[in-house]
């Protein structure tokens, strides 16, 4: 089976001020794949994320050169943000629920593209809810605040939020950080549940995580992206000796 | 760094090498006792198995505790792997030093045939590849597994050439052939030796290169 390209990032700069934090990046991610960006603490993943969904744009001072494309578009030249995004759903790293009700969170990006309908509102909650694994627990309190529940539940309503408006594809950024083990796996089964349809970008401290469910890895090093392979291969017998020894350890 | 990590591998590697240490002792000493017909080393050779065993178990536990605690990747998890398959063929290749001295204890009682000609060449061939087997996993000598890996057809026509032999002797005074039979055992644990040998070779090579080709 030929690989799709779904996202295309080409001689890809970024600065924030005069500091480049990204730098030369050339890589293309693939439709119906879950895709692991991988690396340590500041060397890019949240910014490149971003970049690719256009959240940098607000960001005073930030320059980005080279081109993204999404289905072959150019995002930044040929697309709105907003139309973007509803395309590209992000989890961000910090669980940022609205403050408004669990429920009027989910069922916000529906409103938005007019779904008024209650029954179907009550319809996309519970299934998005429930993909989030975060149902059982919260489903006699919808009408309670999102932000006066635990870390953990707060990232999994956001999580749901996303699902909720189908993007094509999904951005998370270290969705499974503030997660006890179960709910973890759970999200990573939806992850690889949602892949037949969806595209999925993860970002992960996680090194087992990455392996269990990623078909794709990318190493990324003070901006750069190092390595970037199927990730069986990355993880058995990665090329560079600088992914080699971050994935065992030995680094710094 | 993974200190804790790292000092748990070095110890995993010193418990191959002290392994793969009495393993060549033990071939040392079959060697020996063959050409001599030494009961009392061939006993002791006999009586040495039990010690490789429980090293093969302890190394074992090890392997499958590094494994849980500490989710190795890439190169570890390849030496780690590789290390759980080594150390059954050096179990192997020590169980077949002992069954060697069994038949050493046969020949001992028996009436001295003469030894087949090549044998002294075929048990030459196989202790240079156990011997450079155990020091390509010591020293991650990828030159020293190509080498062994090769030797491998070398040992496989001693044997050809020797059961040849030996059916030459036995037809010839069919009283050999009690002794022609145990020999017979001989080359043939010989042959399997080597082929041990080879399979140690081949995840030497596993470890340092990520080839899974096996022969
Ligand atoms: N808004 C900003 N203004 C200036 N510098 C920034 C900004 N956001 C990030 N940076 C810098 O850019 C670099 C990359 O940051 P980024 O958040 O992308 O890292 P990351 O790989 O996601 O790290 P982590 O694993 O800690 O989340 C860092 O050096 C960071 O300090
Ligand atoms: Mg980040």
């Amino acid at each position: 089976m030929n690989d799709i390209t779904k996202f295309s990032v080409s001689d890809l700069n970024l600065f924030y001020g005069s500091f480049q934090a990204l730098k030369n990046i050339n890589m293309d991610i693939y439709k119906g794949k879950i895709t692991a960006f991988i690396g340590p603490s500041g060397c890019g993943k949240s910014t490149f994320l971003k970049t690719i969904n256009r959240m940098n744009d607000l960001i005073e001072g930030v320059t980005i050169n080279g081109t993204v494309t999404l289905d072959g578009v150019d995002i930044y030249k040929e697309m709105d943000a907003i139309s973007l995004r509803t395309r590209v759903g992000m989890v961000f790293q910090q669980p940022n629920p609205f403050p408004m009700s669990i429920y009027d969170n989910v069922a916000y990006g529906p409103r938005i593209h007019g779904i008024r309908k209650k029954s179907t509102l009550d319809e996309i909650v519970e299934k998005s809810l429930r993909q989030a694994a975060i149902w059982d627990e919260v489903k006699d309190k919808l009408k309670k605040s999102a932000q006066a529940i635990s870390g953990g539940q707060q990232q999994r309503i956001c999580i749901a939020r996303t699902l909720a408006i189908e993007p094509e594809v999904i951005l998370m950024d270290e969705p499974t950080s503030a997660l006890d083990p179960i709910s973890t796996l759970k999200i990573e089964d939806l992850a690889s549940e949602l892949k037949k349809d969806y595209t999925i970008i993860i970002v992960t401290h996680n090194m087992q995580q990455a392996g269990r469910i990623s078909d794709k890895t990318a190493f990324f090093l003070t901006g750069e992206v190092i390595e970037y392979g199927d990730t069986e291969q990355i993880f058995n017998k990665p090329s560079n000796k600088k992914t080699e020894d971050y994935i065992t350890g030995r680094f710094g | 760094m993974r200190q804790n990590f790292i000092a748990q591998l070095e110890e995993l590697n010193q418990d191959v090498i002290k392994m793969g240490s009495i393993l060549e002792l033990s071939t040392n000493e079959m060697i020996v006792a063959l050409d001599s017909f030494d009961t009392k080393m061939a006993n002791e050779i006999i009586d040495r198995d039990d010690e490789i065993d429980l090293l093969e178990q302890q190394i074992e536990r090890e392997c499958i505790n590094i494994i849980a605690k500490q989710q190795p990747l890439a190169s570890d998890l390849r030496k780690i792997t590789s290390i759980m398959k080594i150390i059954t063929d050096i179990e192997r290749i020590a169980d077949q030093c002992a069954d060697i001295s069994e038949y050493i204890l046969k020949l001992a009682a028996m009436p001295k045939v003469k030894a087949p000609v090549h044998l002294p060449d075929m048990i030459e061939a196989m202790k240079v590849m156990v011997i450079d087997t155990i020091d390509s996993f010591v020293e991650s000598d990828l030159e020293k597994a190509r080498k062994v890996m090769d030797a491998d057809d070398v040992v496989d026509a001693y044997f050809t050439k020797i059961t040849g032999a030996l059916i030459e002797m036995i037809q010839e005074d069919s009283k050999t052939a009690p002794q022609g039979v145990c020999y017979l055992m001989i080359v043939k644990y010989l042959e399997r030796m080597a082929d041990h040998a080879t399979n140690i070779a081949e995840w030497n090579r596993f470890s340092l290169t990520g080839d899974l080709t096996l022969g």
